[in-house]
């Protein structure tokens, strides 16, 4: 059995349902072939978190819902919507 | 004194209080630009944090040129007002070659003022082409509860701004953006003069708000195609970003409502209905009689 990395995919999405849009995104890649940093792509990678599970990424996190704190009901802060995919690949 | 020509308009107002930003292109002259690169070289003299900006940058001075051209005296008033106070001057570097980009950040710590702002001019005194890591810009993120590099793990967000422009290109921002030196993957050092000032006064009305007009503040009609066909304050301030979240979104469209509130001294000014349903707690009983 050969080697293998984890592969890390971020999406920020438009709500907490899996198949919405994509607004934001972050990789991470294990096997150092492909390094990605800050403001490295205009073009997000999927259209939504299905999509990224149609092409192989298996989720690892969903957000969970948690009710605004009292008086930060109109406070915005992080992306609400972050859900975690890998892959492993061979090397 | 400024002249009213120099000052900003209601509507870049209204983009600067929406996006957080307002950009202005090959804004300085070329000579000018040259000058601060060799000054640059030489290193550029700082002023103590806290000392009003007309006793910064004597002559000779090419930054103290730049900062006192007309036009830019015009952003500098209408943002945050007469003679403000200089907070700190950087000028940032991405090295050649670079491995990575800088982590998204906000500046400073964590910030909790919801009116009054501190505004960052970021200066371009060469040409910035896309692979030579200008800053990315995040716009709209200026509201956000964020303390400095927690958000580092945001590598790409929908309709970022990655800075390629001409020499003499300036950005004004909101203290509170998100933003990142991004890599440079060119032979040449690439150079961004950053400034940040802070307010000594109310920043009511400190733009040329001769456009500022009662209409500005008429309620439209909402939920319609029409609502959004002119390029008004309404429009501009109720405009999402394209990385915005569904729900959270709309409360970015309350924050600009607030400040705009603050801005224009207009407590019942509104986009969208949005406030307006939520401040509308009636305790008229003759209505019902």
């Amino acid at each position: 059995m050969g080697k293998q990395r984890q592969q890390v995919l971020v999406l920020y999405l438009a709500n907490s349902a899996l198949d919405s849009y994509v607004k934001g995104w972050s990789i991470y890649d294990g096997t150092g072939k492909h390094p990605h940093t800050t403001g490295d792509s205009g073009e997000a990678p999927y259209t939504s978190g299905l999509d990224a599970l149609k092409d192989g990424w298996r989720v690892i996190q969903f957000p969970q819902l948690i009710p605004p704190y009292p008086n930060m009901e109109y406070t915005t802060s992080f992306q609400m919507y972050e859900f975690i995919f890998e892959r492993l690949v061979d090397v | 004194m400024v002249s009213k020509e120099n000052l900003l308009t209601t509507n870049q107002m209204a983009s600067f209080v929406a996006r957080g930003f307002l950009r202005f292109d090959e804004f300085v002259p070329d000579e000018i630009n040259q000058a601060v690169m060799a000054e640059i070289d030489a290193g550029i003299p700082s002023a103590a944090a806290g000392v009003p900006l007309s006793q910064c940058y004597p002559e000779p001075s090419a930054i103290g040129h730049m900062l006192r051209m007309p036009k830019v005296e015009g952003i500098i008033q209408s943002l945050v007002g007469p003679d403000p106070l200089f907070d700190h001057q950087a000028v940032h570097v991405r090295q050649p070659n670079e491995d990575s980009a800088q982590g998204m950040h906000g500046d400073s710590i964590i910030d909790t003022r919801t009116q009054n702002f501190d505004v960052q001019l970021m200066y371009f005194p060469h040409d910035v082409p896309l692979e030579m890591g200008g800053t990315l810009v995040v716009p709209g993120s200026q509201y956000r509860r964020i303390n400095e590099m927690d958000i580092a793990r945001y590598q790409n967000l929908l309709g970022q701004v990655q800075m390629v422009c001409k020499a003499g290109t300036l950005l004004a921002l909101h203290h509170g953006i998100w933003h990142c030196g991004r890599q440079n993957k060119t032979n040449l050092k690439r150079y961004m003069f950053k400034v940040r000032l802070n307010p000594r006064v109310s920043q009511i009305k400190l733009w040329n708000t001769d456009d500022l007009t009662n209409a500005v503040k008429a309620n439209k009609p909402i939920f319609t195609r029409d609502t959004n066909k002119v390029e008004d304050v309404q429009t501009i301030l109720g405009r999402p970003e394209p990385w915005f979240e569904d729900a959270a979104g709309r409360l970015e469209v309350v924050n600009r409502i607030k400040m705009w509130r603050y801005l224009t001294d207009d407590p019942t000014f509104d986009v969208h209905y949005w406030l307006t349903r939520l401040e509308n707690t009636p305790a008229n009983r003759e209505l019902v009689a």
